[in-house]
């Protein structure tokens, strides 16, 4: 099975308030409220590393949770942010172009 | 030699949260009736940002549709059954056609200055406001939540700012809040005064009075759910919910629950 990378989107605007990770889809103006899982693997999302990696690194390192069930889990939910345009998904790894300085990230 | 027609334009400014925006028509009634809606907020000294220039068509089916509000070829389109308007954002000039109704005219305002203000880190927010001891205090909640029973329940010394649509500023290192002639239930134009933002109350009606504090990510979740705004439009989007993100990081945030009587506004000053 082919890798999977993952990068942010360099338009969506994120903050992190009280320790939750809020993310705004500007594509259908949806507030997503990341949980501690989920804001692991999207602050991991640097385009570089592979996603089973970022899942064998961040999520079960640091919880506890099955490799397996962890990575189906996280697939979810890359997939769901996908669809709202919050992440970006390929097969190769993904350059990720910074943002001017002072724009939303 | 045959006789000119000319049809008088008529015009007006109505100031709202200080953004003059005149109004321009070639309907001495629907004039008159825009001076007796807005007429708090009339400031014919005033050097306005926009314009506008009404275009009254009969009337028909479709103002209960969704309105659609875009950004195309540097213009907003702003459209709905009973409206269509196109704004420039950089000359300020709008082309309005609308029913003569206040409904349309009303909708086209709301959305410019939801725009202007989105722009400037501020917001136009679905709850009610009101200033007391120099202060202003907002009162956000989905509907029924009790916007206007608190706005009818203020006491004599509190100033009603809107019972419907609040507008802030960003100004210094807080927000202002301004008085809006966007009425809701009470049908009363607030008050066209500001003050100093020095708290937003998140509105649950319940069996005791009593405020409690909230987490900074369900103020913004609360925050967001009562922000008007129906631009498809990413960077905007983005813009309010960081605005969003900056107010409650900036003022403080309670979950008010209240029994709709008058005691609620001891807890209030």
């Amino acid at each position: 099975m082919s890798a999977v990378y993952i990068a942010r989107a360099t338009t969506v605007a994120a903050r992190a308030l009280d320790g939750e990770m809020m993310i705004m889809s500007a594509k259908d103006s949806t507030l997503f409220t990341l949980n501690p899982v989920g804001t692991a693997i999207w602050q991991a999302a640097d385009g570089k590393t592979p996603l089973a990696d970022i899942v064998q690194q961040k999520i079960c390192a640091q919880f506890d949770v099955e490799p397996a069930e962890a990575l189906q889990d996280a697939e979810n939910f890359v997939g769901n942010l996908a669809n709202h345009g919050i992440l970006l998904v390929s097969d190769e790894p993904i350059a990720v172009v910074k943002p001017p300085a002072g724009a939303s990230q | 030699m045959g006789e000119v027609a000319s049809v008088a334009a008529h015009t007006l400014v109505i100031e709202i949260g200080g953004v003059p925006v005149q109004v321009r028509t070639d309907s001495a009634d629907f004039l008159r009736m825009l001076e007796g809606r807005y007429s708090g907020f009339l400031r014919a000294d005033a050097q306005p940002v926009c314009e506008l220039d009404v275009e009254l068509v009969p009337p028909g089916p479709g103002s209960d549709d969704d309105v659609s509000v875009r950004f195309d070829h540097g213009h907003w389109l702003i459209e709905r059954g009973d409206l269509r308007a196109e704004w420039d954002p950089v000359s300020g000039r709008a082309s309005i056609r609308q029913f003569a109704n206040p409904y349309s005219i009303d909708t086209a305002l709301r959305i410019i200055h939801s725009l202007i203000l989105a722009r400037q880190g501020g917001l136009l927010v679905h709850a009610a406001s009101a200033v007391r001891n120099g202060k202003a205090f907002l009162f956000a909640g989905v509907s029924g939540a009790g916007k206007t029973t608190i706005s009818r329940l203020a006491p004599p010394d509190a100033t009603l700012l809107t019972d419907e649509i609040s507008y802030l500023r960003r100004n210094g290192h807080g927000y202002v809040a301004h008085g809006t002639p966007f009425a809701g239930e009470l049908a009363k134009v607030g008050e066209n005064v500001q003050a100093p933002l020095a708290a937003l109350f998140l509105l649950h009606q319940a069996p005791e009075n009593k405020i409690q504090p909230v987490s900074e990510g369900e103020a913004v979740r609360a925050l967001m759910e009562s922000i008007l705004f129906f631009a498809h439009d990413s960077q905007l989007v983005n813009k309010v919910f960081e605005s969003a993100c900056d107010l409650v990081r900036r003022v403080p945030v309670f979950r008010l629950s209240f029994v709709p009587d008058h005691r609620v506004w001891e807890l209030i000053a």
